[in-house]
């Protein structure tokens, strides 16, 4: 490997830390490279909102240090990776997509997650855009501008997590993490042709992110591999005490089991709901992975329409209460795609959250018992693939309908229980990517991952950068 | 019962809560809540028995 910018765009992180260790290339000519490749790409992507050159590069030197003097490093040593601007950097001020966070001081410490990628040799070289607060599906930010997908750049990168799928996707670093509350994390990533995973809810801490709605906020990573979710999800477990929902389940490291395959995974394609309102390609995608797993048999989730309206309920609710104290004195200071939202969901009454709380209990109770049937099931992510930047409607099930909400139609009734779920990226030659969802029983990561990578194996995923 | 109208609703509740809308906001706040009561509905309106308890736990001892 060398430090071609170029070349260096396209290789993961697995590759990168191994050839780091090896000694076939610098810590610091990867560090370099990931910076030109920023410089060359990002003025069209505006996936960067921060780009910490000095830190990386001081990062990247004590790396090299390391392997020269035969010190052990992580085994993430000098990848470079990014996050989406609502997790905690030490000494930047943890923006959340809003101009009223820059007033913050900056943080003290590094969100969990952050410190423990860095722990495993990983070196920060950037935050990312996203919608403001995370409120939104397309990061078309009125602060920080929109971020573009790198396949068209006419065509939004999805969010919340926007800039980390469009940075992901556009080779500018081969991980970056993001966060999801209704889709955040899998919407970009399906639009923008990358791995993402939300971990189950609780699995992965978050202390030190913003939150947006506590009841449904994950994190989680996004990359061009399975190898690269895999390992950068099993540096990030583990328990915390500084986040409340973080789980107490031990760690169950994923990367080992990847080449375990998929004998004994009772694999269903989710029919009814997750069936209906996908564009032609999108349904022949679900298919076509269905069939690569010998998915033979459907399942129903019951009732996943009003799973998606408890969710939408719940978190306008949520939402608005963490933010009610600007949003009486400072309304003009929000962007003008969440304010009029925010300021709704803090008028709802109190009576519909606790019905769809409870709902949520009864929810998960049937979809548990689902599991009790098969291992994994197989959804799309979104409807479509990526739309135009403002495209306000767009067409479902033959219904014109808001383009924004709706391109979490298949991912809310999912985190509104905490599942476990990995977008896959599929593309048709010539044609925008998008997104299918594997889909497991809670704590079950090791499954969704064995079958991504089972997938990747056939070459059935494609998530070559552009 | 009489038709329920969105603008008294968000006029109200915002006083309750002493939320001021501005008036380049306020049509924007009606429409977004009118928004929400269909969604509400379909929660609503699934019936649940009473010993089905809120998804969020409390761990008393952190």
């Amino acid at each position: 490997m060398t430090g071609d910018p170029h070349l260096l765009g396209r290789a993961d992180a697995v590759s990168i830390a191994r050839a780091v260790r090896q000694g076939s290339v610098s810590a610091q000519a990867v560090v370099a490279a990931c910076l030109e490749r920023i410089r060359q790409r990002d003025p069209q992507l505006n996936a960067f909102t921060a780009v910490l050159e000095e830190l990386a590069l001081q990062a990247a030197e004590q790396v090299d240090r390391q392997v020269a003097q035969g010190i052990p490093v992580g085994p993430l040593a000098g990848v470079p990776f990014a996050v989406k601007n609502l997790f905690d950097v030490a000494g930047l001020t943890t923006l959340a997509g809003s101009v009223i966070n820059r007033e913050n001081p900056p943080a003290t410490q590094d969100a969990t997650v952050v410190a423990r990628l860095k722990q495993a040799g990983a070196i920060l070289v950037g935050t990312l855009n996203m919608d403001e607060y995370a409120y939104g599906f397309v990061t078309e930010n009125s602060h920080y501008g929109p971020t573009h997908n790198p396949h068209d750049l006419n065509r939004s990168a999805g969010g919340s997590s926007g800039g980390s799928a469009a940075a992901v996707a556009g080779g500018l670093v081969p991980l970056a993490l993001g966060s999801d509350t209704n889709g955040s994390i899998r919407v970009p990533a399906s639009l923008c042709g990358v791995y993402g995973l939300k971990p189950t809810y609780g699995r992965l801490s978050r202390a030190g992110v913003a939150l947006f709605a506590a009841s449904f906020d994950h994190v989680g990573p996004l990359a061009r591999s399975v190898a690269d979710i895999a390992l950068s999800f099993d540096v990030m477990q583990g328990p915390d005490p500084q986040d409340p929902v973080c789980t107490r389940h031990p760690g169950d490291p994923t990367f080992g089991q990847l080449g375990q395959g998929i004998e004994g995974l009772r694999i269903a394609v989710a029919d009814d709901y997750f069936a209906r309102g996908a564009e032609p390609p999108i349904l022949a995608g679900v298919e076509k992975v269905a069939q690569a797993l010998g998915a033979r048999q459907t399942v129903r989730i019951p009732e996943a329409q009003r799973a998606r309206a408890a969710a939408y309920l719940i978190t306008a609710a949520e939402g608005a209460n963490l933010h009610l104290p600007n949003l009486r004195t400072r309304p003009h200071d929000f962007d003008p795609a969440t304010r009029d939202r925010f300021l709704a969901g803090a008028l709802l009454p109190a009576s519909w959250i606790l019905q769809a709380q409870r709902f949520r209990r009864w929810y998960r109770q049937q979809v548990q018992t689902i599991f009790q049937e098969i291992d994994l099931f197989i959804a799309p992510t979104t409807p479509c693939s990526a739309p135009l930047l403002g495209q306000e409607k767009m067409v479902i099930d033959g219904v014109e309908v808001l383009t924004r909400p709706n391109l979490g139609l298949y991912t809310q009734p999912l985190s509104f229980i905490g599942l476990p779920v990995l977008s896959l990226p599929l593309r048709e030659s010539g044609s925008l990517p998008f997104g299918v969802q594997l889909v497991a029983a809670p704590y079950q990561e090791a499954k969704l991952l064995r079958a991504a990578a089972y997938l990747e194996q056939l070459g059935i995923p494609n998530a070559q950068p552009v | 019962m009489q038709p329920w109208d969105p603008e008294t609703y968000v006029d109200q509740m915002a006083q309750l809560l002493q939320l001021p809308l501005h008036p380049d906001h306020r049509a924007g706040v009606i429409e977004n809540f009118a928004r929400f009561l269909p969604i509400a509905q379909q929660v609503l309106e699934f019936p649940l028995p009473p010993t089905v308890e809120p998804a969020p736990t409390f761990d008393p001892q952190p």
